[in-house]
C-alpha cells in the first residue's frame, strides 16, 4: 500500500504509516481491518476487488462484462499514446478498465454492482466505464434489481474527448429509467469522487452515502483555489462537509456499509407491497 | 418515424447528393477549409463574438426574460424566458457571457453557480408543462469552479440539469453558440438534435486545464485543444453534433445579424420536424442517441471499431417505415 512516509526502521511493504494520526500500521493488520487505521478510523483507499468482497453477500458476486476494454477513439497522443497509457495501467492492475460490474445480493436483496477503481488511472470515466454503468443500469432494469455503484474517480477520461464527457449523458439516461421504473439506486462516494462522475451519477442516488474523510468535489484543489485565490477552511471539500451542507444523506464507516446498504434496500422493497423489484 | 426528427440529411443515400437544407453542415468536406483547433478554440472565445442574448433578440420575434432559481438567487451567468418564433411559442435557455470586462465581471464570465443550473431546471419543467420545445445555448467555459458552487451544489446541480434533460418529455434542440465546456456545458447540452455552431468548440476539460495535467504546462493547451479533437469538424465527425451551422466569412462577430439568420433558419427547420414527433419516440431516440456513444473492444474480438456512426448515420441507414 502506497501510504505514507517511511521511516527506514519500517519498509513499506510491512508497515504503512497512518497519515491521519501517524501510527505505524502493519500492512497485514491494516488490510484485515478493511484498510481502516486501527487507531484513528482513517479510511485508506480500498481497491474495487476487495471493496467488492466487503459489500455483497459471500459469495453472492459474479461479473459481467469484464473483457470490456477501450479503444482510442480520438487517436490520442501526449507524452505518450493513449493506447500504451491504457496497457500499462491494465499490467499494473490486472484490470481492464476502472470500473468492475456484475450481479450479487446484498443482506438477500438482488443488486447489480459496479465498483470504481481509483487505481486505474485515477478512476477515470471514459466509454468503458460509461458503458460498463450504463449496461448495469439496463440490467438492473431488465432483472428488475436494485442498482448499488461505488465511486472513486477524479473524473472524465481527457483522453477520450468529448466522447467521454457523452457518457455522464448516456450513463444518466439509463438512470432515468431506473427512475421512472421505481428501481433503487444507492450511490456510495469515496476517496476521492471529483469532477464529471461527481458532477453526474455520483450525485443522483435515492440513497447517497459516503465514506468518512472522503474527498468529494466538483474541481479539483488546485483550480478551486488557484482560480479564487483564497485559502480554504479545513475540511472543505470532505465528506462531513458535504454532509452539513445538505448533500449526502449519511456518513457510513466502511465496516457498516454492507449492512447499512442491506438496510435500506430492504425497506424500499417492503415498503413497494408487491415486492415489484425482487425477483 | 424516427427518420423524420433525422431531419436534413436523411435522403442523402438515396438521390446521391446532400440536400443541405437548413444550409446546415453535415459532412466536414462540406467546409471550404477547415480551421485547426486552436483557431476554433480563439474564435469561440472571441469577445466580440454573438452571445446568447444577441441571438435571443434577433432570432425570435419577442423574449421575455424569467429570473430566479425560486430558492437563492437570479444567476447572471445562465439567462432563460419564453419566445416566440413565427407565432410558435417556445422555452429558452442559455448560458450568458458578457461583451466587454466589465459585462463579464456581472456575467461572471458565462460561469454559472449551481443556482444557474437550479433556475435552468425550472425552465425545464415549465417548457414540460406545457408542452413548449426548449431551445439551449450553449457558451461557457465551465460551470464555476469556486467554494461558492462547491458549497451550493455544483455537481449535484449540474448532475440533475442533466437527468432532466434526458426524461423531459418535450422537443429539445441544442445549440453550441462558442465554448462548450465541459460538464458545465452538458447541463444544458442533451437535445434531440445538438448544432453548433461552425466554429464553437465543445470539450471535457479546457485545453489550458488539459495541458496542465497532461503536459504539465498551460501553454501547451494548443497541442491538447488539437489532441482532444475540440473543434466543430472534430465533433461532426465524432458524432457529438448532429450537424454545424454555417458562420459569415471571416467568423460570427464580423455579422451578428446574418450569424442570427442561419440560426433562425436551422431552428425553425429542426422545431418543424421535432414537433410532429410521438413523445415516446422522441423520448427512445433522445435516449439513442447518447446510449450510442462509446468506441469499445471486446477483447480478443475485432481490433478498435472506428468512432461511432453519428446519429444522423445510423438513423439514416435504418429503412424508413
Ligand atoms: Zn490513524
Amino acid at each position: 500500500m502506497p501510504f505514507g512516509r517511511k521511516p527506514n526502521e519500517f519498509p513499506s511493504h510491512l508497515w504503512t504509516q497512518c497519515p491521519s494520526c501517524n501510527e505505524m500500521l502493519f500492512n497485514k493488520q491494516l488490510a484485515r481491518n478493511l484498510n481502516v487505521c486501527t487507531k484513528c478510523d482513517h479510511h485508506f483507499r480500498l481497491g474495487a476487488r476487495e471493496r467488492i468482497e466487503l459489500l455483497v453477500d459471500k459469495g453472492s458476486f459474479h461479473e459481467h462484462d469484464a473483457a470490456l476494454t477501450s479503444g482510442d477513439p480520438l487517436g490520442f497522443t501526449d507524452s505518450k499514446p493513449y493506447p500504451e497509457r491504457i496497457a500499462a495501467a491494465q499490467t499494473k492492475s490486472g484490470e481492464k478498465d476502472a470500473i468492475i460490474t456484475g450481479e450479487a445480493t446484498i443482506g438477500d436483496n438482488p443488486v447489480i454492482l459496479a465498483v470504481m477503481d481509483f487505481e486505474f488511472m485515477g478512476g477515470s470515466m471514459g466509454t468503458v466505464v460509461g458503458e460498463k454503468i450504463t449496461r448495469a443500469a439496463e440490467r438492473a432494469l431488465a432483472e428488475r434489481r436494485a442498482l448499488v455503484i461505488v465511486s472513486a474517480s477524479g473524473g472524465a477520461r481527457m483522453q477520450e474527448g468529448t466522447l467521454a464527457l457523452m457518457q455522464m449523458a448516456k450513463i444518466l439516461g439509463a438512470l432515468a429509467r431506473l427512475d421512472q421504473a421505481r428501481l433503487p439506486y444507492v450511490s456510495v462516494i469515496t476517496d476521492p469522487t471529483t469532477g464529471g462522475v461527481l458532477a453526474s451519477y455520483a450525485s443522483l442516488g435515492d440513497i447517497i452515502v459516503a465514506e468518512p474523510g472522503a474527498l468529494i468535489r466538483f474541481s479539483g484543489e488546485r483550480v478551486t483555489s488557484g482560480t479564487v485565490g483564497e485559502k480554504l477552511p479545513t475540511g472543505f471539500g470532505k465528506a462531513e462537509f458535504l454532509l452539513e451542507r445538505g448533500f449526502l444523506d449519511q456518513i457510513v464507516p466502511r465496516p457498516q456499509l454492507r449492512e447499512r446498504i442491506g438496510f435500506f434496500l430492504t425497506a424500499f422493497r417492503a415498503a413497494s407491497q408487491d415486492l415489484r423489484w425482487s425477483l | 418515424m424516427l427518420d423524420r426528427i433525422t431531419g436534413t440529411k436523411r435522403t442523402v443515400e438515396a438521390n446521391g447528393h446532400l440536400p443541405v437544407d437548413a444550409n446546415l453542415i453535415t459532412e466536414p468536406a462540406q467546409l471550404a477549409s477547415r480551421v485547426s483547433a486552436w483557431e476554433a478554440v480563439q474564435a469561440a472565445r472571441n469577445i466580440q463574438r454573438p452571445h446568447t442574448l444577441d441571438i435571443v433578440g434577433r432570432v425570435f420575434d419577442r423574449f421575455h426574460e424569467l429570473h430566479g432559481d425560486r430558492g437563492f438567487r437570479d444567476d447572471p451567468a445562465i439567462v432563460g424566458g419564453i419566445a416566440d418564433l413565427d407565432g410558435r411559442p417556445v422555452v429558452i435557455v442559455g448560458e450568458q457571457k458578457g461583451a466587454s470586462t466589465e459585462e463579464n465581471i456581472a456575467r461572471n464570465f458565462g460561469m454559472p453557480h449551481p443556482e444557474g443550473y437550479r433556475k435552468a431546471m425550472r425552465l425545464y419543467r415549465l417548457a414540460e408543462k406545457f408542452h413548449l420545445p426548449l431551445i439551449t445555448f450553449i457558451d461557457t467555459p465551465g460551470a464555476y469552479p469556486g467554494p461558492e458552487g462547491e458549497e451550493r451544489g455544483q455537481a449535484e446541480a449540474i448532475a440533475q440539469s442533466i437527468l432532466l434533460m434526458a426524461r423531459l418529455q418535450t422537443p429539445i434542440v441544442v445549440v453550441i453558440l462558442g465554448e462548450g465546456g465541459s460538464g458545465g456545458a452538458l447541463a444544458l447540452g442533451v437535445g434531440d438534435v445538438v448544432l453548433a455552431m461552425q466554429n464553437a468548440i465543445y470539450s471535457v476539460i479546457s485545453p489550458e486545464g488539459c495541458a496542465a495535467i497532461l503536459w504539465r504546462s498551460p501553454a501547451e493547451a494548443e497541442r491538447a485543444a488539437k489532441a482532444m479533437r475540440v473543434s466543430g469538424p472534430d465533433l461532426l465527425e465524432l458524432g457529438v453534433v448532429d450537424a454545424l451551422i454555417p458562420e459569415p466569412a471571416g467568423g460570427a462577430h464580423t455579422d451578428h445579424a446574418a450569424t442570427a439568420a442561419a440560426i433562425r433558419t436551422a431552428l425553425a427547420a429542426q422545431l418543424a420536424k421535432l414537433e410532429r414527433v410521438p413523445a415516446a419516440d422522441l423520448m427512445s431516440a433522445r435516449y439513442e442517441r447518447f446510449r450510442a456513444f462509446g468506441a469499445l473492444d471486446e477483447a480478443g474480438a475485432a481490433p478498435p471499431p472506428p468512432p461511432p456512426d453519428s446519429w444522423w448515420r445510423r438513423m439514416m441507414k435504418r429503412p424508413s417505415s
